[in-house]
């Protein structure tokens, strides 16, 4: 087996093609970087990567005279890796032979401080008002292998802002440290390129074509790739310091791609999307519709209490006075016929919260019909990147769908599981009693509606008021994607669990609670109780019913059909 | 155990056997009498407060003030250092981009709000603002009728400012040092951008 050695430590990198930052990452060291990402190509510019290599031949080590960027070097059998930080190594491995007269790590570290000392001679070290000052990697660095002191002496450069780089993001010139990530994502995965570099030297500038803005739909992930402050969303500029920020992992509801983010919270508003890295859902990156589409959670537009309507008019009713009434409406249209009641799940609902909701809907009768909610569809799949005429280039490397839903797979699966077969909303037919589970960020239009026959006894559980909503007799708020926690089964029938990230509005139960209350369930309705019992029911999803699993996202539905 | 363990330690002293002097009283009451009318004799120190007003130590830990730039702008730059700091949670701000004619600015405090009666003026905010924006002064009879009328917002601690700077009681810890990059443009505000 191929054996690295990093800072003296033994560790197999099997069959892979890695290079040494990679390498020393399988070893628990982390190898400071600014330019090189794992999903774009190298170009070893930072220079912060710098490390000291050598090769284990015979049980003795030689070691290159230079130091070398670790994002540029491949490893092989025998590659002995030695960082800037030899002297934090586990101190339990034995230490390799080396030459008498080398000392490890000696050049790798003044390498280290001298680069940071080089990026730091224009930066503008206006931390204060820099909105990546805590998760900068510029301060953390310097905090780690810099020096305390400048010895700059001269006046700084003080290029000119760029708040005109494009709609969404802003561009500030003097904090750049020339790593040109976003350069290169404009190239390599949107492929759109608007972004380039201009002078020479120490007056190198990012820029974009005259009249030629960034603007693409996965433009906000240069804000995410820029490791320093220079590239800002107007979305979250000046919103929040990021420390008060608290970080839940969560899936992005935009569309059938189910992309991982990070969501970033403050006192249950939402502030900020960040992609998360996840090779089996969407790889690094996120599109722009999702990472500032989460604007819906905060409106104040949204329903907050629970309504009933009287003679034309909505008017607010506590839970407990309003269940009793529509349960008995409920059981009253059953009992006349339950065939002509029908429970309407979204495909914003989450996995968990449609089975809730089949079962509730069954428990009522076994003949009470299910159904799959309006399905969103916009346009056709877009995928990148795009050549110069916007054609899209295979291999695709990013792709916003169509559906825009999250879990149309997994509400269909309940579906499927529960009556055999998916109706969808359309097909309803004649109806006594409509109960529609919504969670709609973008509201029902009128004409998802056409060809149905609303029923007198319409209850709606949604985010926002639509021709649907308007037409309910029992109106209930929903809860956003954000503020619950479940599973998402994506375009290609990959679950992702995620968490809470923010509470919902004060007056709200989640579908879920609002399924074990109509099911006569009694107590808070917990996700994960549920997720035990798909677990069981599905054995594709069996690795569910481990927390820690369903974290990771560990299960994929074997699809039928694709 | 306890009990002989605190007997063991403890020491008992007899009190002073008292001789004829002191049996006597009047030399110690003549002593007493001595100190109560040497006092007659020297610098009052009694301040009459409040017809009389005490003039605080310089680094007296009173009333915040916002600090104004030289063009009179407020110095501070919405970093949220002070609120992150502050131990009693007392400080609310909204930060903003600055306006289009602040010359050298990005970002300033859209408001500024600090509840006075919840601070519990330990000084934090200032040790920790890297522009010297925020400043405690020595304005100790804080007052109101009300809590509201104590929460003190941009316009007033600015004007707290304006009204230490007159009175010419700036707390000593203005200039006090060498001030940071950011404090020096927001000081002098040099064009940056």
């Amino acid at each position: 087996m191929p054996t690295v050695f990093v800072n003296d430590k033994p560790v197999e990198i099997g069959t892979r093609k890695l290079n040494c930052v990679q390498a020393a990452e399988l070893a628990g060291t982390e190898v400071p970087h600014y330019c090189w990402h794992p999903e774009l190509s190298v170009v070893a510019s930072c220079r912060m990567c710098l490390v000291e290599v050598g090769e284990l031949k015979d049980g003795k080590v030689t070691m290159q005279p230079k130091v070398v960027p670790g994002c540029q070097t491949p490893v092989k059998d025998g590659t002995v890796i030695v960082t800037g930080d030899y002297a934090k190594r586990d101190q339990n491995v034995a230490p390799l032979s080396y030459d008498a007269n080398y000392k490890p790590a000696d050049r790798a570290k003044k390498s280290q401080a001298d680069t940071l000392e080089g990026l730091l001679i224009n930066h503008p070290l206006d931390c204060p008002v820099c909105d990546k000052a805590g998760e900068c990697k510029l301060q953390d660095y310097s905090y780690q292998f810099g020096r305390s002191e400048s010895r700059m002496i001269d006046v700084k450069n003080t290029p000119a802002n760029k708040p005109g780089l494009s709609s969404k993001i802003t561009l500030f010139t003097d904090r750049c440290i020339l790593c040109t990530r976003c350069v290169r994502f404009t190239r390599e995965i949107s492929g759109t390129a608007e972004l380039l570099v201009v002078g020479r030297g120490h007056h190198e500038e990012i820029d974009v074509f005259p009249g030629r803005p960034l603007e693409n739909k996965l433009s906000g992930n240069v804000v995410d790739l820029c490791p320093v402050g220079a590239l800002g969303s107007k979305d979250f500029l000046y919103t929040q310091r990021v420390w008060y920020l608290k970080t839940t992992d969560n899936v992005c509801s935009g569309c059938s791609t189910g992309c991982s983010v990070h969501t970033d919270t403050n006192k249950d508003i939402v502030y900020r999307l960040r992609a998360r890295p996840n090779p089996d859902a969407q790889g690094h990156f996120i599109c722009d519709e999702g990472r500032w589409g989460y604007h819906f959670t905060n409106s104040p537009d949204r329903f907050t209490k629970p309504l009933t309507k009287t003679d034309g008019k909505f008017s607010h009713t506590p839970y407990a006075e309003m269940f009793p009434k529509l349960k008995a409406d409920i059981v009253a249209a059953v009992k006349a016929d339950a065939a002509s009641v029908v429970v309407v799940l979204s495909p914003f609902l989450t996995v968990e919260e449609a089975f809730q909701w089949a079962t509730a809907a069954k428990s009522w009768d076994k003949g009470v019909r299910l159904a799959l909610g309006p399905v969103p569809m916009v346009g056709v799949d877009d995928s990148y990147p795009k050549d110069v005429k916007g054609n899209p280039v295979a291999p695709a490397k990013f792709v916003i769908r169509a559906e825009k839903c999250p879990n149309r797979l997994g509400v269909e699966m309940v579906l499927q599981h529960f009556q055999g077969s998916v109706t969808p909303f359309a097909g309803i037919g004649a109806t006594t009693a409509v109960v529609f589970v919504g969670g709609y960020p973008e509201p029902v239009t009128a004409e998802a509606l056409t060809g149905v026959v609303l029923p007198d006894l319409l209850v709606v559980q949604d985010l926002f008021t639509s021709p649907l909503a308007k037409a309910a007799k029992y109106l209930l708020p929903g809860t956003s994607n954000f503020e619950k926690d479940g599973t998402f089964l994506n375009h290609a029938g990959y679950a992702q669990t995620f968490a809470r990230a923010a509470n919902p509005p004060k007056e709200v139960r989640s579908e879920l609670q609002v399924a074990c209350d109509l099911a006569g369930k009694r107590g808070l309705a917990q996700a994960s109780a549920v997720r035990k019992d798909l677990a069981k029911t599905f054995p594709a999803l069996a690795a569910l019913a481990e927390p820690k699993a369903a974290a990771k996202g560990a299960a994929r539905l074997e699809l039928q059909t694709v | 155990m306890s009990t002989t363990r605190v007997e063991k330690d403890v020491k008992w002293i007899d009190e002073p056997k008292l001789g004829l002097f002191e049996n006597l009283y009047l030399p110690i009451v003549f002593d007493g009498l001595k100190t109560t009318i040497s006092h007659l004799f020297t610098r009052k120190v009694t301040e009459s407060y409040p017809e009389q007003e005490p003039t605080m130590v310089p680094n007296y830990r009173g009333v915040h003030r916002l600090n104004r730039d030289t063009e009179g702008r407020t110095k501070c730059v919405a970093c949220y250092m002070c609120a992150t700091a502050c131990p009693a949670h007392c400080i609310d701000i909204v930060a903003a981009p600055a306006p289009a004619d602040w010359v050298g600015r990005e970002k300033y405090p859209e408001t500024f709000v600090i509840d006075e009666l919840r601070c519990i003026y330990c000084g934090m905010c200032e040790e920790a603002c890297p522009v010297d924006a925020i400043e405690l002064t020595t304005l100790y009879d804080l007052t109101g009728l009300s809590r509201e009328q104590l929460i003190f917002d941009k316009e007033k601690l600015l004007s707290v400012y304006d009204q230490t700077v007159k009175a010419g009681t700036d707390p000593v810890r203005t200039q006090s040092g060498n001030l940071g990059p950011a404090s020096d443009t927001a000081q002098a505000g040099v064009p940056k951008a």
